[in-house]
């Protein structure tokens, strides 16, 4: 028994390692990829590396969700953009700048202060011990009863938020055709 | 919990937040923009959900959930504007959309 539990332990010792560094290291890839096509390929392995540590928190839903949601569609529709655009879509990196290099340093220190924020509770053994936690945690039928119980505002209000992004983005194509049938017969406007 | 512990994945969540900053801060394709803010919910959502395995509480789950479903309008609005953009031949560029700047 405590042999199989040291095995389970160093597997997933395993996996949590292989699932970091691809995480942190296609994340790096899609910020520092020149050409967005390869940007957007480098988000789905960092969303996949993502699900496989949803996975190891036990919750299954999110995993599955997240694959769907963001490899399944996310990715996708920034793929037909990214072709509808063509090369247009390639940008330099920005140019230096006094706001930009303030804004950095205030991140770098934010972030840099959670992470000490963190490593100072676990010294302090704040958030040593996790809770116990039933084999059926995180599965559907739970989520479902929370969303569903608990979380039904929230859940009613979700669907109105993708109803109204779902309106704005028709809104945003439809008035984009009007103006490029406007746009042939008027002259260019919008050179600025 | 086996495996490493939840400051690990703390530390792994603000690492992979930086990431996303820095995109935003330093490219200036409005695409990679997008890309890098979902990097930043991911990193977020990560956060919730050790949380909710920490507490052994399903409701950073729902959390997560949620945010998932606002980054999903999210890319849809951002894609459809920089459609929108492209269709009106404005540049890509976030550093030169600043007509609306004080």
């Amino acid at each position: 028994m405590l042999v199989a539990n040291l095995a389970g332990d160093i597997i997933v010792w395993f996996v949590w390692i292989a699932a970091a560094f691809t995480l942190l290291g296609s994340g790096m890839a899609v910020v520092l990829f020149q050409n967005p096509f390869y940007s957007a390929l480098a988000l789905i392995l960092n969303l996949g590396s993502l699900a496989v540590l949803y996975l190891l928190l036990q919750a299954e839903f999110v995993a599955a969700a997240q694959v769907l949601v963001y490899a399944g569609a996310i990715v996708v529709l920034f793929l037909f953009v990214i072709a509808y655009l063509g090369g247009r879509a390639d940008a330099p990196w920005a140019g230096s700048g006094r706001v930009r290099f303030i804004a950095t340093a205030v991140a770098t220190i934010a972030i840099s202060a959670e992470i000490v924020v963190a490593v100072a509770i676990e010294a302090d053994e704040g958030l040593a011990t996790s809770q116990e936690i039933s084999s059926s945690f995180g599965s559907p039928r739970e989520i479902g009863e929370l969303f569903l119980s608990n979380h039904l505002l929230a859940f009613e209000v979700t669907s109105i938020v993708l109803f109204i992004a779902a309106v704005g983005a028709a809104v945003l194509g439809a008035g984009a055709r009007r103006r490029d049938a406007g746009a042939t017969t008027t002259t260019e406007d919008t050179t600025s | 919990m086996s495996g490493p512990g939840i400051v690990a994945y703390l530390v792994l969540s603000s690492l992979l937040f930086g990431i996303g900053v820095a995109g935003v801060l330093l490219r200036r394709s409005p695409l990679i923009v997008l890309l890098a803010l979902e990097i930043m919910l991911n990193a977020s959502n990560l956060a919730l959900v050790v949380f909710s395995r920490h507490w052994a509480n399903g409701d950073g789950q729902i959390f997560a959930l949620t945010v998932m479903v606002v980054a999903a309008s999210e890319a849809v609005i951002g894609l459809g504007l920089i459609v929108a953009m492209s269709r009106r031949k404005l540049p890509l560029d976030v550093d030169k959309m600043a007509h609306m700047k004080g």
